[in-house]
Parts: structure tokens; sequence; C-alpha cells
């Protein structure tokens, strides 16, 4: 945390765990008997709670989207550039609710929580969850806060998966979803990279199956690689480029196999880190969510069809240089809402900064996004 | 409200479906949900633009009828197709007409007539290209690249058999003066078409 709070920061803040009894049925046909979900709240929730949005978070997202923990933090929330007093989402006049998914592995109940039926991790035993799934988590955890309808479910990426998913599965419980770099169902392409990733994991000699815990070992290896080349898709060759070019760590080439390139150490620092935090598990069942999601498949892959039960509005966002979900994606599912006759406003973001451009305020996407939740706060009179 | 933009509502009927091509900051769309219970989207490509059209509500694309048209949208998916100011900036007029009438069952277009008598004044008097309040450029940073009269339009529109519903003329306030009724051509200012390919009832 910096020494003296940025006056846009929702400063600091404390999650809180909720706790659910009723059985929730999965889409896979197992259930949850009972779990836990971590969420943060920013601002403050209205009289008649019609001033709630929902943050979704994406592959290895959480519930700490804004402001920080302690005082002594280096970083603040994953998406603090967009949630605070005067930003896009302003904490002034909207009530915030982020949480962390089933299945993550930040506090709410996922792989690495203790399975109560065997008094162990779940580990591989943990039911792979969809974004149907976490949509109906939500609508759970809405009800628990008093939330009949949302003023925005608002996500990026597999984030924006859910804010659609939200749109077609509880309709009359939202006002607006918006949907920022995402796709509406993942390429041949977004497979094999997801793939890659789970293979890199369960290849690792310390997986043991999902059952590491029981080891006391964890396949670090194998996550970091798999985090490497998730990040990879996750950045343009431009930023790359611009970022570390071919610049070396050292003067010269050692004609060997060390890492050598800073974009090389850079990608094994990140990596490493990653695999210092994030649950393998976690990794594997995130990345079939991804793969899974396809509302279209319901309706005979007719995406418009599919949108004819949304009720409310949309914003969609893309960016010129993602090329993880291109702007071609975005503008699928935006042709299928007009197609549908929903309401939807598309902007194609020109950015430098790939996928990753959804995390990062630049001045454009700062204006659209701040015009369009203005006006969603004076709908619900904030 | 703007004359022609209040000429333009009373063909709009409550409830129907509307593209409006280069919606600028979405005053007439947003007018016309409102007022005459339409829906629809706006197509825009200028940022400020979109940015307005988003913070009062107007569902707006951002998308460049030049580079990519209008494909993504179904054949006869909308009541009507609006072009406000707009024809004479694109790169082929005569394409746009045509994706308008395949996607909208009535069309609406307004242009500036560059036949209007101040223009042939100017051009004729000081040999420099004409301006004139609703022409304010150069020549050499005008978006307006496509400039036609009156009677161009209406020859491309019998060309391409596409009939002319009502013509509306008025001057650079957006009067309807019956000196502009009279002799559109030299007189008119702005026009305002509402054109469609159905046959006539």
């Amino acid at each position: 945390m910096p020494d003296s709070l940025p006056a846009d920061s929702v400063g600091v803040v404390a999650p809180q765990t909720l706790h659910f009894d009723t059985p929730i049925e999965l889409a896979c046909g197992q259930a949850l008997d009972s779990y836990d979900l971590v969420i943060e709240t920013y601002g403050q929730l209205n009289a008649d709670a019609s001033n709630a949005v929902l943050i979704c978070h994406a592959l290895s997202g959480h519930h700490h989207a804004a402001g920080y923990h302690s005082a002594d933090e280096r970083k603040p929330g994953w998406w603090d550039s967009c949630i605070g007093p005067g930003k896009p989402i302003d904490t002034n006049r909207f009530f915030v609710v982020s949480l962390n998914n089933l299945g993550g592995c930040h506090g709410s109940t996922g792989p690495n929580s203790t399975n109560p039926a065997t008094g162990k991790p779940y580990g591989p035993d943990f039911p792979v969850v969809t974004v149907g799934d976490w949509v109906k988590s939500q609508a759970l955890l809405a009800d628990r806060l008093g939330i009949q309808c949302w003023a925005a479910v608002v996500g990026g990426s597999l984030g924006g998966m859910q804010a659609l998913q939200w749109s077609l599965d509880y309709p009359e419980r939202l006002k607006h979803s918006v949907v920022i770099a995402s796709t509406p169902r993942l390429t041949a392409q977004n497979i094999a990279f997801n793939e890659v990733a789970r293979q890199a994991i369960t290849s690792d000699r310390e997986f043991h199956d999902g059952r590491y815990y029981d080891f006391d070992v964890v396949p670090r290896r194998g996550l970091m690689l798999a985090r490497m080349v998730g990040h990879i898709t996750y950045l343009s060759d431009a930023s790359m480029g611009e970022k570390f070019g071919r610049e070396l760590r050292d003067q010269a080439y050692k004609f060997g196999y060390d890492a050598e390139f800073q974009v090389e150490s850079y990608l094994r620092y990140q990596g490493e880190r990653f695999s210092e935090t994030f649950d393998a598990n976690t990794y594997l069942l995130m990345t079939k969510a991804l793969d899974y999601f396809d509302p279209a498949y319901d309706y005979g892959g007719d995406l418009a069809r599919a949108l004819a039960e949304a009720r409310c509005e949309f914003l969609v966002l893309s960016f010129s240089t993602d090329w993880r979900f291109t702007p071609a994606r975005s503008e699928e599912l935006v042709n299928a809402m007009i197609a549908a006759r929903r309401k939807v406003s598309y902007s194609e973001i020109d950015a430098p900064w790939g996928h990753d451009a959804f995390l990062i305020p630049t001045p454009r996407y700062t204006d659209i996004f701040t015009a369009y939740m203005d006006r969603v706060a004076r709908e619900v009179g904030q | 409200m703007r004359p022609d933009l209040e000429i333009i509502q009373q063909w709009i009927q409550p409830g129907h479906h509307i593209l409006d091509l280069g919606c600028g900051d979405g005053t007439l769309l947003d007018y016309l949900q409102r007022e005459r219970g339409a829906s629809g989207f706006g197509l825009e490509i200028n940022p400020e633009h979109i940015t307005t059209c988003m913070s009062r509500g107007v569902p707006v694309i951002e998308q460049n009828l030049d580079t990519q048209g209008l494909g993504n949208f179904d054949d006869g998916s909308f009541d009507t197709v609006l072009m406000t100011q707009a024809l004479q900036a694109v790169r082929r007029p005569d394409r746009v007409l045509d994706e308008m009438l395949r996607v909208g069952r009535d069309g609406i277009v307004t242009f500036p007539n560059f036949a209007h008598w101040r223009l042939r004044w100017g051009l004729a008097l000081s040999g420099r290209m004409p301006e004139s309040e609703a022409l304010p450029y150069k020549w050499y940073n005008t978006p307006n690249i496509r400039l036609c009269t009156f009677k161009d339009f209406e020859a491309l529109c019998r060309q391409k058999g596409i009939r002319i519903k009502s013509r509306r003329v008025v001057d650079g306030q957006h009067q309807n003066s019956w000196l502009a009724r009279l002799w559109p051509n030299l007189l008119g200012e702005i026009a305002i078409y509402r054109i469609t390919r159905e046959i006539e009832e």
C-alpha cells in the first residue's frame, strides 16, 4: 500500500466468509451439500437494494478486486483500476460485491478445501463446475445479501462469460450485463492452449493424480508451465516487444539454456510466483469451465435464440490487440444480440496490451466504461 | 428539436425497429426511443459520439460503414434505416443505399444539396471550392467526399429502382420554406428523402 491512500481507493477492506447449508446441484450431476463463498463488498447498499453491482472474476482471479487488505499489502485488488470512488464502477454510488467462485483456491470451497465425507482435501473429487453453476451460486449469494436485482453484473474474460450467463439464466435479476474481452464460446485454438496447460500440470511428477495434498507436495513445475503458456496468450506481440524486445539479462549470448532473454526470466518469474499461490486442481477446473462454456449449445448452436431469454441491456467491449478472445468473438456475440433485438452497445477499444487490456485503465476504455456505468447509476437513482 | 429531425420523427411509428447509420451523439434515436416508443441501434465511429450515446442510453455499435458494411444485419430486420447527413461521407453511397434497403423496409436519407444557389454562386464567382454552413470544410480536409445534388440523388434512385415515398427540402436553418419547395435543386440546402423498394400500395 502506498504511504498515503489515494483518494480514489476503497481503502482497507476485509473479506468475509458466508456459509451455505442448502445443497447446490451442479451441471455435472453431482451436488455440494454445503459450501463457503468468500466475498468482499465496497460501497453502501441503498434502501431499496437497487444499486448492487456483481463483479465476476476471470481464470486466476478472486474476491479481492479492490483496495488493500492491510497497510503491508504491496498491490491493491486485481481490478482496483476500475473499482473505487470516482472510478468507472463508482463505489460512492454502487454497492459492489466481489466473490471467489466455487472451485477457487482463495477461501471459497474448492479442491483444496476439506471434503466433509473423508476429512481430507477434495482434490480430484471436487466436481467440475461450470459457468452456469457459478451463476447459480452467485444468485444464492444475492439472495443472502438481500439483492433481488443487480444494477449490473460485470466481468472480463471468464468473468464476462458469467455476466452473459446471468442474462440467460436469471433474466429478471439484472438490469445490465457488461461483457468485457470475452467470447460466447472458446475456439479450438483456445481449448488447445488450455489443454497444454492441463497437460503441464497433470504430467508433473508431484501431481499424484490430483492428491498432492496427501503427499505434502505441490506440482509446482507443472503449474508454472501452465501459467507461462497462459500468460503468453494474455499479452500481445507488440506489448511483449515493447516490454522486453530481444533484451538480454547480460551483455552477450552464453550459448546455453538458462534464461538469457529478459522475456524468459519474466515468464519464469511470473510462473514461479503463481505456482506458490495458486492451486493446481483449481487451475484445471477453471480451464474446463472455460472450455465447456457455450450458451448456444442448448439452442442448436444458435446464440441469438439463446439470447431471446435475456431482458437486460448489454455493454460489450473488446480490445484491438486481444488475440485470445479477439474483437471478432465479441462481434459474434453482439451480432447475435442484434439479431435477438436485445439492447446492446459495443466498442472495440484500441489498446496495445492484448487480452490483459481489460485490467489496464487506458483513457478510451475508462471513458466508455464510466459513461455506461454512470447511466446505470442514474437509472437506479444514484 | 432540429426541424429535420422533427420531420423524420413523424415517419416513425410506435414500436418501429430502427437502425441509424452515423447516429452521431444519439439525439434522434434517444428521442425516438423515449417519445415514439421505437427501438433499435445506432452505428457510429466517432469516439466522443459513442461515449455520449452510451451515457444517454442509446444502444450504439462501433462499426465503420466503409470498411465493415452492414453484412452483420439480417435482411428486412428493421422497419426503417436512417442516415442523416452521412451519405456524402461514405465511400460508396450507391452500395450503402442498396444495403439500407436490404436490411430495412424504408430508408430515410438526408444530405446537403451541392446545387444550392449559394454554392453555385460561390464557385462561379470565386473559382474556389464552395463552403457553407452545411458544408463548413476545406476541400482537403472535408469528410464529405461524395457530394451530390438533389437531381443526382434522384437519378441514382431511378437507376436503382428505388421509389421515393416523400421528399422534404429545407434551408440552412432547416426551415421548410415555400421558395425551397418551389425550386428545390436551386434553393434547397438540405433534403430529407424517404425511400423504399416496396411496390406502391
